[in-house]
C-alpha cells in the first residue's frame, strides 16, 4: 500500500511538470493552431540559460530569474517573428516540420555552445527528502510540484480575469471576429509566444533543479504531448487534468510492470495509453469536436 | 509539363513514363553515371555515401506516398525501416531464407505494422493522427529492444547475413552497391507508375479534400491504409537493403530524429513529386557528408579537445535545422518545384510566356 501511495504522489508532482509543458503548447495551439514540437528544446534552452547565469556568470538568484525573462521574452517574440510569421496560411505540415526543425536547431545550439554534459544547478531547494509516514517524498519534486501549481494558477487567473486574456480567448476562438473587435491579431499571437516561453522557462528551471540539465531534457517536451493529446488540444484544464493522470500512469507502470517486460516501461506507456483513448475518444477528454464542411 | 509543340499521335506515347527524348536522354545518363562514378573515384567512402543516398531515397519515396500524396502526416518512417531490417535479419540468419526473398518479406512486414498503424487513421486526423505515428516511433524500438534477446539481439544488435548470387557474393559495399542501384531503380519505377493510377489520384484526392473525395466514391479509409501500408513498404525494403549492407543494425539506429530528417528531405525536395525527393535526398545527405566531413577539421581549429565531436554533431544539426527554416520560409514547394520553373524560364527564353 505505502509502495502504491509513494508512486502515486511523485507520479502525480511528476505529471504537473507535465502539465506545465502541455499548458505551453496548447496555448499556441488555441491561439494560432500551431503545434509547437519545440517546447521540449524550449525548456530546456532555458534551463541552460539559468544555469548559464546562476552557475557560470555568479548571479545572484533574483538577477538570474529577471534575464530568465528576459530571455524567454526574446525566445518568443523572435521564434514568432522569424520562423513562424512566414508560414501564416500554409499547411499544416509546414508548421509540423518547421517546429520540429525549430527543436532541432536549439539543440544544435546548446551542444556547440555547451556540450552534451550533465550541468548541476546549485541547490535552491533543500535536498533531504520529506517524509510523511513511510512515504518518502523529495522536497525539490514537493516545491517544484508548487511552483508549478502557482505557474498554472496565475496563469488561469489571466485568462479568466483580465482584458488581455479576454482578447487572448477571442482570438483563439475565431481571429476574424477577434480582428473586427479591434484586436491586434500579430500583437496576440507575439504575446502568446512570450507566454509560452516563459512557461517553458518556469519548466526549465524546475526540472533543472531536479535532476541537472542536459540536452535530453528537451525529450520532456515529446513526453508532454501524450498529455495535451489526452486532454484534448484545444482545452487548457485538460492539459492541467492529464498531466498528473499520465504521470501516475507512468510511474505505477515502471513501478509494477517493469520486472515483467525488462525495464523502461515508463518511456513508452504514456504513449500506449494515449493510442487506446484516442481510438475511443478521437478528441481527447476535453478536445472540441470537429464539423467538417465542404 | 511538356512545352509547345511537343505533339503526341498514339496514347501510348502520351502515357509513357518517360514522355520525350530529352528525358530519356537525362534518365540514361544519369543510370550511367550511377554506373561509372564509383568506378572512376575508386574510394570507399563515395560508394557508402551512395549506399546511404539510395537507402534514404527509397525510405523518402514511401513517406512521399502517405506525406506527399495523401496528405497523413507520418514521423515514424525510420521505424518502419527498422522493422524491415529486423525481418529482413531474423529471416536470413535464424530461418536461413535467400537474401532476395529476404527483401519482399521485409517490406511486407513493414507494410503490416504500417497497415496497424494506419487503422487509427480512419478516426484522426491531422495532429492527432502525426501523435500517433510519433508514439508508434517510441514504440516499436522499444518493442525491437524488449523482444527476447535470442531473436533480436536487444540492444546489442543483430548481424545479417551475406546476400549471394550463385556463386557471387555480395561482401563489401562496392560489392552491394549494384544491388542497391537495381532497387532504387525498381522502386522508382513502381512509385511513378502507382503515382499515375486511380490509387494515386485517390490519393491526391484526399489529401486536397477529404470530404470532396468521399462525395466523388473514393473510399477514404481504404485508401489511406493503403497509403500507410505502402510507405512501411518500401521503408521495410530499404530497411532491408541497409541491414545486408551494414551487416550489423542496431536498435537506437532508428530514432525519430532520422524520420524527421526523412520529412525534411520531403519539404526540401518538393511534397508529391517523385525527382524532387531524389533532389532533395541528395541535397539533404549532401550537405550531412559536407558537414561530416568538414566540421571535425573546423572544430579542431576552434575548439582543441573533446568538445569537437559535439561540436560537429551540433553543427550539422544547425545546419540543417536551418537548412529546413530556409525552404519553408523561401521555397515552400520545394526543390522540385523551383526545378521546374528554372527549366520553363530557358524553354520558353527569351519570351517569358
Amino acid at each position: 500500500m505505502n509502495t502504491f501511495l509513494q508512486l502515486l504522489l511523485s507520479g502525480m508532482m511528476m505529471g504537473v511538470i507535465y502539465s506545465l509543458i502541455a499548458f505551453g503548447v496548447v496555448l499556441i495551439y488555441k491561439s494560432s493552431s500551431i503545434f509547437n514540437f519545440a517546447q521540449g528544446e524550449f525548456l530546456m534552452f532555458s534551463g541552460y540559460i539559468f544555469w548559464f547565469f546562476l552557475a557560470r556568470c555568479h548571479f545572484p538568484l533574483w538577477a538570474t530569474f529577471f534575464c530568465l525573462f528576459i530571455f524567454c521574452v526574446l525566445l518568443g517574440i523572435s521564434v514568432e517573428r522569424i520562423f513562424l510569421r512566414p508560414l501564416v496560411g500554409q499547411p499544416l505540415l509546414s508548421t509540423v516540420i518547421m517546429t520540429f526543425g525549430l527543436g532541432i536547431m536549439i539543440r544544435g545550439f546548446v551542444l556547440v555552445i555547451w556540450g552534451s554534459d550533465w550541468q548541476m544547478l546549485p541547490e535552491i531547494f533543500p535536498k533531504e527528502p520529506l517524509r510523511i509516514g513511510e512515504i518518502v517524498l523529495s522536497v525539490q519534486l514537493l516545491d517544484s510540484f508548487f511552483v508549478a501549481l502557482l505557474v498554472v494558477g496565475v496563469l488561469t487567473w489571466f485568462f479568466q480575469f483580465t482584458r488581455k486574456g479576454l482578447a487572448m480567448r477571442a482570438v483563439a476562438e475565431s481571429h476574424q471576429v477577434a480582428q473586427s473587435m479591434g484586436i491586434s491579431l500579430t500583437a496576440i499571437l507575439t504575446q502568446s509566444w512570450i507566454i509560452s516561453a516563459i512557461v517553458a522557462g518556469a519548466g526549465g528551471f524546475l526540472l533543472g533543479s531536479i535532476n541537472g540539465i542536459n540536452v535530453a531534457l528537451s525529450d520532456l517536451g515529446l513526453k508532454a504531448i501524450p498529455v495535451m493529446l489526452m486532454g484534448g488540444l484545444e482545452s487548457i484544464p485538460g492539459a492541467i487534468i492529464a498531466g498528473p493522470i499520465i504521470g501516475v500512469f507512468e510511474n505505477l507502470a515502471s513501478g509494477y510492470l517493469d520486472p515483467l517486460v525488462g525495464g523502461g516501461l515508463n518511456q513508452i506507456i504514456s504513449y500506449v495509453i494515449l493510442i487506446v483513448l484516442l481510438l475511443i475518444k478521437p478528441y481527447g477528454i476535453f478536445g472540441l469536436k470537429h464539423i467538417e464542411r465542404i | 509539363m511538356a512545352s509547345c509543340g511537343d505533339f503526341k499521335t498514339t496514347y501510348a506515347e502520351d502515357i509513357a513514363v518517360l514522355r520525350s527524348k530529352r528525358e530519356w536522354g537525362i534518365t540514361i545518363i544519369f543510370l550511367i553515371l550511377t554506373i561509372v562514378l564509383p568506378k572512376l573515384s575508386g574510394n570507399g567512402q563515395l560508394i557508402n555515401f551512395l549506399n546511404w543516398v539510395i537507402v534514404t531515397y527509397i525510405v523518402a519515396l514511401g513517406l512521399q506516398f502517405v506525406t506527399g500524396y495523401c496528405g497523413q502526416i507520418s514521423v515514424c518512417q525510420f521505424a518502419f525501416m527498422g522493422v524491415g531490417a529486423y525481418t529482413s535479419a531474423i529471416v536470413t540468419t535464424k530461418l536461413g531464407l535467400s537474401f532476395w526473398l529476404a527483401v519482399p518479406l521485409a517490406g511486407v512486414s513493414a507494410g503490416i505494422v504500417g497497415l496497424v498503424l494506419g487503422l487509427p487513421s480512419a478516426r484522426l486526423k491531422g495532429f492527432y493522427l502525426t501523435v500517433v505515428t510519433l508514439s508508434a516511433q517510441f514504440i516499436i524500438p522499444w518493442v525491437i529492444i524488449h523482444l527476447p534477446k535470442k531473436l533480436t539481439g536487444g540492444p546489442y544488435g543483430l548481424e545479417a547475413s551475406t546476400p549471394r548470387l550463385g556463386n557471387l557474393k555480395f561482401i563489401t559495399p562496392e560489392q552491394f552497391y549494384p544491388i542497391m542501384v537495381v532497387f532504387g531503380t525498381i522502386m522508382t519505377l513502381i512509385a511513378i507508375n502507382l503515382t499515375r493510377t486511380r490509387m494515386g489520384r485517390a490519393f491526391v484526392a484526399i489529401r486536397d479534400n477529404e470530404i470532396a473525395a468521399e462525395v466523388m466514391g473514393i473510399n477514404v479509409n481504404y485508401y489511406k491504409l493503403v497509403a500507410f501500408f505502402i510507405s512501411a513498404f518500401f521503408a521495410g525494403v530499404a530497411g532491408s537493403l541497409w541491414a545486408h549492407n551494414m551487416r550489423v543494425i542496431y536498435p537506437e539506429f532508428y530514432n525519430l530524429t532520422q524520420s524527421i530528417w526523412i520529412l525534411g528531405i520531403l519539404v526540401i525536395g518538393g511534397l508529391g513529386s517523385v525527382s524532387g525527393t531524389m533532389m532533395g535526398t541528395l541535397f539533404v545527405r549532401g550537405f550531412e557528408e559536407l558537414v561530416n566531413t568538414f566540421t571535425p577539421s573546423l572544430a579542431k581549429a576552434i575548439l582543441p579537445g573533446v568538445a569537437g565531436a559535439q561540436f560537429s554533431s551540433g553543427l550539422l544539426m544547425i545546419v540543417f535545422g536551418g537548412l529546413i527554416a530556409w525552404f519553408l520560409i523561401f521555397e515552400p514547394r520545394g526543390l522540385a518545384h523551383r526545378w521546374q520553373t528554372f527549366r520553363t524560364y530557358w524553354k520558353m527564353w527569351p519570351f517569358s510566356y
